[in-house]
């Protein structure tokens, strides 16, 4: 097999592990994900468990890759180098917080549910690729108009 | 403390989906964020499709087989739908905003200590923790 047909394995089998994590961790049950957000009420405190156990182990993978140069399939590592602290990225946490205590569901959690059929994880499944639709339409503007400026601004100097 | 406490058997699913992470990362040098996967497909670049439709295809593939072997596993909202559908919109938003969610941030950020993962979950675990805590002491939302 191609180094690219194991990559795509990769991606099935990374995708298949999480899944099953996410439900046999509880992260598919929003209410418990609820009783362990809301500490004031009868905390159920599972939920850190989830966070433990998950960052145990990808700990020792990242060391892993810190000593080579590039993954095994794929020509190089993908990961973020931003280490500045902006206001979008606290205002995007503060909202996505905002909604994970609202609902229950964070984007995982949602995903898997949508194998139950429910009605819920539908709703909030489109609800969620709806808000970041918007998002990126609006980022966009915001990005060419900031350019358009840019260049306004260079004419004038 | 409520009789719903299940340390064992989350304490190995989050083992999964450090497994699971560790292999996209270790395997194809890729970041396993739920939310960065799927908003990387509403605006895909060339060759960067494929493996995010693999990645969630096995999401879902493993949802309705566990949704067939333990089905009390996937519950309902505590919520009525018309809050689950604004607290989608403000996940989505909020998300992509700030670059990830709990297994981008949380799980592989933390990880790595990155400086903005650890500022973005202490920030989404206080305004989750402020909302659930508000609504119950509104009664409201359910």
């Amino acid at each position: 097999m191609t180094a690219r047909a194991w990559d795509g394995v990769a991606a099935v089998g990374s995708g298949i592990l999480f899944g099953v994590g996410l439900v046999l961790s509880g992260m598919t049950r929003p209410e418990k994900v609820v009783g362990f957000l809301d500490v004031g009420g009868a905390w159920d405190p599972s939920l850190a468990f989830v966070m433990a156990g998950a960052i145990a182990v990808h700990v020792l993978a990242y060391r892993w890759t810190r000593a080579r140069k590039a993954p095994l399939f794929t020509a190089k590592f993908g990961i973020p180098s931003r280490r500045d602290i902006d206001v979008k990225l606290l205002l995007g946490a503060g909202v996505f917080g905002v909604g994970w205590g609202m609902g229950g569901y964070c984007p995982g959690p949602g995903i898997v549910s949508l194998a139950s059929g429910a009605a819920g994880p539908l709703v909030f499944v489109a609800a969620m690729l709806l808000g970041m639709l918007v998002t990126a339409k609006l980022e966009q503007l915001s990005a060419a108009s900031s350019d358009r400026n840019g260049q306004q601004r260079a004419k004038v100097v | 403390m409520t009789q719903n406490f299940t340390p064992f058997s989350s304490l190995a699913g989050g083992v999964l989906i450090g497994l699971a992470a560790s292999l996209l990362l270790v395997a194809s040098g890729r970041i396993a964020g739920i939310s960065g996967i799927v908003g990387g497909l509403l605006a895909p670049r060339a060759g960067d499709r494929a493996w995010r439709l693999l990645f969630l295809s096995g999401l879902i593939g493993a949802g309705l087989v566990m949704a067939a072997l333990t089905p009390s596993a996937m519950t309902a909202s505590p919520r009525t739908l018309g809050w689950v559908a604004a607290a989608g919109i403000l996940v989505g938003v909020g998300t992509r905003l700030g670059n990830g969610c709990t297994s981008g941030h949380g799980v592989c950020g933390i990880s790595r200590l990155a400086p903005r993962s650890l500022f973005a979950t202490a920030t989404f675990m206080a305004t989750g923790v402020l909302t659930a805590t508000l609504l119950r002491w509104l009664g409201a939302g359910s």
